[in-house]
């Protein structure tokens, strides 16, 4: 049974969520497999990207032969500026994150619970060496949160709970998760199953997950 | 006549104490005055207070600031634990207050526009909020910050004139415009030299008043 479903890829997921990004958005991708989701909006749909760091309308990367070092992304890799993007400071920057001016931000993540609550930035409440950038600030500001994550840990612990065991970005903030099994909706019921790969079963679903699943 | 320009880092940096704190603009390598930064390790002031995004890659100037030892204090929004920073910070022998970036920008802003102090709902629900006064307002907990005032900022810009009249390109904007407004004593490296006027006003992205001393670095 196990052998009949194929889990998506990297590319895969972030082309999953990519799909469901209207024109018209202005939409904070998050570093990792968020930053990929803006190579499956195709140009022709408009989509205003944020970068933290103060880029309004962030576009493709450049050749390597038109590389602008002054022009990064909130990963600091190089990038381009569509036409009608614009370039603010870091104060306005990040009024546009937590004023609400963002439609949608779109983060990675090590857990989610069924509650919306949010796990990225710590594996341990405590950690000396701390690495919080603007997560925090994006989680609580957008009108929507989505989270790209893998459904399970490399051992294949899930990674959608009851409740987060890892210290939090940001409570009942997060509204929709796409995994590399499925994307599921944060309801105030708990975790709603918009749609599985195929070949796995929900039966199969709710194993890899330690939240109880809604249909 | 106004004219704020002088002839060296050195001079630009000429009273920074020890014990001062140095607000640093930069997202990365972008945004950064590195030649004041390497005037500042020259000048020798100790004992600072760091304000930064982050605690830098191995190699960078901030890394070689921190190494050195100069730094009491580091204030910044991640410190990356494979680095200088994160190392120096588990020998104990830098302290090290991680701010979220958004409410980092903010306490800067609140300093150079006189705001004593304000809410905000990030961070309220992490263990960053333990020991502090959160509130509960328009239904949802809201953390209090207070404002980051330096002494002395040093900014990174693209065109300057005698009054100090300064614009940025592309991304290096990040930081710089905040920390020239929160600063007693704010020192600017430009790439471009111009004449008072050259900048169409409209296009003036930090006003002159907020600086005080600016010095021609080339590219």
């Amino acid at each position: 049974m196990s052998a009949s479903f194929t889990p998506l890829d990297r590319d895969g997921m972030a082309a999953r969520a990519a799909a469901d990004i209207p024109e018209g958005w202005v939409v904070n991708l998050g570093i990792g497999i968020p930053t990929e989701v803006a190579n499956f909006i195709p140009p022709e749909r408009e989509v205003i990207i944020h970068s933290e760091n103060g880029v309004i309308g962030a576009g493709p990367a450049p050749a390597p032969d038109a590389i602008n070092p002054f022009l990064v992304n909130a990963g600091t890799q190089p990038i381009t500026l569509r036409t009608g993007g614009a370039y603010v400071h870091h104060a306005d920057s990040f009024a546009i994150a937590r004023g609400g001016h963002l439609d949608l931000t779109i983060l990675g993540a090590f857990e989610v619970s069924e509650t919306g609550d949010l796990a990225n930035w710590a594996r341990a409440a405590h950690e000396p060496v701390k690495q919080i950038g603007g997560a925090m600030d994006l989680a609580i500001g957008a009108k929507r949160l989505w989270v790209i994550m893998e459904h399970t840990t490399k051992e294949g612990a899930p990674r959608l709970h009851r409740r987060c065991t890892y210290p939090l970005t940001a409570k009942g903030a997060v509204k929709r998760v796409y995994t590399n099994l499925a994307v599921l909706d944060v309801t105030p019921d708990g975790f709603r199953v918009r749609d599985i790969i195929p070949g796995l079963s929900f039966e199969a679903l709710q194993a890899r997950t330690e939240a109880p699943l809604l249909r | 006549m106004i004219d704020k320009f002088v002839r060296s880092a050195a001079e630009a940096l000429e009273g920074v104490p020890d014990g001062a704190t140095v607000l640093l603009p930069g997202f990365g390598d972008v945004g950064m005055p590195t030649a004041l930064l390497e005037g500042l390790i020259e000048q020798g002031a100790k004992d600072l207070v760091l304000v930064c995004n982050s605690g830098g890659r191995d190699g960078s100037a901030v890394a070689r600031l921190l190494t050195l030892g100069r730094v009491r204090k580091l204030i910044c929004s991640f410190v990356r634990p494979a680095s200088d920073a994160g190392r120096l910070l588990l020998a104990g022998k830098l302290e090290v207050e991680v701010v979220p970036q958004g409410t980092l920008a903010e306490r800067i802003r609140a300093a150079g526009a006189g705001i004593p102090a304000f809410y905000t709902p990030t961070a309220a629900d992490t263990v960053l909020a333990e020991g502090r006064e959160v509130r509960e307002i328009g239904g949802r907990p809201c953390l209090l910050e207070y404002p980051l005032p330096g002494d002395v900022a040093l900014i990174d810009a693209w065109e300057a004139d005698r009054w100090g009249n300064l614009t940025f390109r592309e991304t290096q904007r990040n930081f710089n415009p905040i920390m020239a407004m929160a600063a007693g004593l704010t020192v600017a490296q430009t790439r471009h030299a111009v004449p008072l006027g050259a900048i169409p006003p409209e296009h003036v992205m930090t006003a002159g008043i907020f600086v005080n001393r600016v010095v021609h670095i080339p590219g």
